[in-house]
């Protein structure tokens, strides 16, 4: 392939395209607005939230996700085939995709730069838990450390541990305090 | 607008969920090549099964042995190009040559569209 610079090779695919009656560029706009403004790891705390004061969505979300988040209707796609992995004072759950960048796109937006770059989609499965001790998250010996590698059709997100002094607050308090990176498991929440 | 400006502007529950600090796109055209596969993932020109099959490969392609560094949306973009190559929507020769035009361009029309 000739060796055109990224942006000039976007921009005469897409005029391309664009003659051809293939591609709406108004439709390009709006997938960028959407990403950009609406779609993130806010719906995904709201969900976390939820099932930390809400046993029953807990155990649908758990038992079946993407069935239990249908009714948000969350725009952004990738979540047909949802599983919420829970983390407990035994277990600790990472997610990553080996062999591109598979992620839950409705629920957490696009993924992070690291979590599509070769470092961390090889290391996170051989040594997940130096990995996750860059990320600051210090586990002890005896916990279970689960990776759970985004197939071609499952999505996964983590449901962080709540931390014991939240038990109480609202869910919009709650969802607000719930990072990122906890859904991915790369980050522990603390009050 | 900066990220620090959004999440002043707006309140509550209607904060963009963003990136936690990261831009989602760190150039334009990132996000043109992102929008323009699913666009036409949703338009119907293709499964996204299919465009992740292609991004795999390219990704791939990558991991086995490159000099180069590691560069995402390049790959992503090389992904779009090569399933619209075998889909027989775009031809690497059309673009290739849209794409010298577009690089010859005089100063002042060198940028990405709507960039």
């Amino acid at each position: 392939m000739t060796d055109f610079q990224p942006a000039i090779r976007a921009e005469a695919l897409e005029s391309l395209l664009i003659e051809k009656g293939l591609l709406d560029p108004a439709a390009v706009d709006r997938v960028i607005e959407q990403f950009n403004d609406r779609t993130g790891p806010m719906n995904g705390a709201r969900v976390v939230a939820r099932a930390w004061t809400d046993a029953d969505f807990k155990e649908r979300l758990l038992h079946e996700g993407s069935l239990a988040v249908e009714e948000y209707a969350f725009e952004g796609g990738q979540i047909d085939k949802l599983v919420v992995v829970a983390n407990t004072g035994l277990v600790h759950n990472l997610v990553v995709c080996t062999l591109c960048s598979c992620y839950p796109w409705a629920l957490l937006g696009l993924p992070p730069k690291w979590y599509k770059d070769p470092s961390y989609r090889a290391r996170s499965v051989r040594e997940p838990r130096a990995v996750l001790q860059e990320f600051g998250v210090a586990l002890a010996a005896s916990t279970d450390v689960r990776v759970w590698d985004s197939s071609a059709e499952i999505r996964y997100m983590v449901l962080p541990q709540q931390p014991p002094e939240w038990v109480g607050l609202e869910q919009a308090d709650l969802a607000h305090r719930i990072t990122r990176d906890s859904m991915i498991g790369v980050g522990l929440l603390s009050a | 607008m900066s990220r620090q400006e959004t999440s002043v502007a707006l309140p509550g529950q209607l904060q963009p969920p963003m990136m936690n600090g990261e831009v989602v796109f760190e150039a334009p055209w990132q996000g043109r090549v992102f929008g323009m596969a699913v666009a036409l993932h949703e338009a119907g020109c293709f499964e996204w099964e299919e465009f992740q099959a292609s991004l795999i490969a390219a990704v791939g392609a990558w991991d086995a042995a490159s000099s180069e560094p590691y560069a995402y949306y390049v790959h992503f973009e090389r992904a779009l190009q090569e399933l619209l190559q075998a889909k027989g929507m775009v031809g690497d020769g059309e673009l290739n040559r849209r794409s010298g035009e577009f690089s010859e361009r005089s100063h002042g029309h060198d940028h990405p569209v709507r960039s």
